[in-house]
């Protein structure tokens, strides 16, 4: 079955309680809607949405001064991320390597979460290399909310996503044809 | 010829596909699933964005060899079904290059571009491009293929050490 990509928006309940601002990176500053973009996909849904939706998770990042909470739901043929300006923050249960690039791409803070329920997971295995090497947080939905708390009060040096090399493939074929 | 998936398959076989100068690589053939529409789509997007080469593309569809959810009494069947058609397929087109990036698809139309070269029909060039997804291991469609492609790349450098056959040369989508 097949869900057409919706949008909700939800605000953090406690959204007026008072933001921690300025402690995160420069293009979080400024005065707009601070966004989460969170994306979820089909499988493992009601799970992924209640922890999501949970108080524990809605007050962590209401605290760190997030006003609004956009979701995606279902899937879509395109990662769909606001690009303009970038999400702040994106938290992505989809795990889809399409929508983690796009959201690195976009220099968005990611934090993934893998479904641990799946064996042989191999979406786990991009997003824990890119865990390791520090491009973003990966995490289980038993533990988002400690990892929001965490990124929140001591938010680790991410390294930027190094562009693709767009001549290597072009380059390579080339020269293996003789052409 | 290029073999699209579906999903994220088809988003990094794009990726690839943007990055040649269409020109060289004319005319050109997607093989597609039967049921897959939206690859249908992007791939005519992607064809609409070069105004001077769109002419020189065709689709070809093949029947998917297993549908989510199929029985394994019934998946054998549509898996020969699946097959046949690839070997009309490739027989028909006689491509100079295949490029391959995983989905279950590939794997009859890999096999008979092979089958093409061995009977000394033609000499299909077999380039293979494992998916950004496969960090510490290849996809099942990978294993099968490796020992037969020409070209074998793979995206992560570690995967290199493990299969000697595959190479690394940068992170390409």
């Amino acid at each position: 079955m097949r869900m057409s990509p919706k949008r909700t928006s939800a605000s953090p309940k406690r959204a007026s309680a008072s933001p921690k601002r300025g402690q995160r990176t420069s293009h979080n500053s400024g005065s707009g809607p601070r966004i989460v973009f969170a994306t979820v996909g089909t499988t493992q849904f009601d799970e992924l949405t209640t922890t999501l939706l949970s108080d524990e998770v809605l007050s962590t990042l209401a605290a760190q001064g997030y006003t609004r909470l956009v979701m995606q739901l279902g899937r879509g043929t395109e990662p769909s991320l606001p690009s303009s300006p970038p999400p702040p923050l994106q938290i992505d249960c989809h795990a889809g390597a399409g929508s983690i690039l796009e959201g690195m791409r976009l220099r968005a803070i990611m934090v993934v979460v893998v479904n641990d329920a799946l064996m042989h997971n191999h979406q786990q295995e991009l997003a824990g290399e890119l865990h390791e090497r520090r491009h973003l947080l990966s995490t289980v939905p038993s533990q988002l909310a400690v990892t929001l708390r965490d990124l929140g009060q001591k938010p680790p040096a991410f390294e930027p996503w190094p562009p693709a090399d767009e001549t290597a493939f072009p380059r390579f074929l080339a020269t293996e044809l003789g052409l | 010829m290029a073999v699209l998936g579906s999903g994220g398959h088809t988003a990094e076989m794009l990726a690839l596909l943007k990055t040649l100068d269409r020109s060289l690589y004319s005319p050109r053939e997607y093989v597609i699933a039967t049921t897959d529409h939206t690859s249908a789509q992007r791939i005519e997007a992607f064809e609409a964005s070069d105004n001077a080469n769109k002419s020189n593309h065709r689709l070809l569809l093949l029947p998917r060899s297993r549908e989510v959810g199929q029985s394994y009494g019934s998946s054998v069947l549509t898996t020969l079904y699946a097959m046949m058609h690839a070997v009309v397929l490739v027989l028909r087109s006689r491509p100079s290059l295949l490029l391959c990036n995983g989905p279950g698809t590939c794997v009859p139309i890999a096999a008979a571009a092979i089958a093409l070269r061995w009977l000394g029909i033609k000499y299909v060039t077999v380039v293979y491009v494992e998916s950004i997804c496969r960090v510490e291991s290849l996809s099942l469609s990978g294993k099968l293929l490796l020992p037969f492609t020409d070209h074998f790349l793979v995206q992560w450098p570690n995967l290199v050490s493990k299969y000697p056959k595959a190479r690394f040369i940068g992170r390409l989508c």
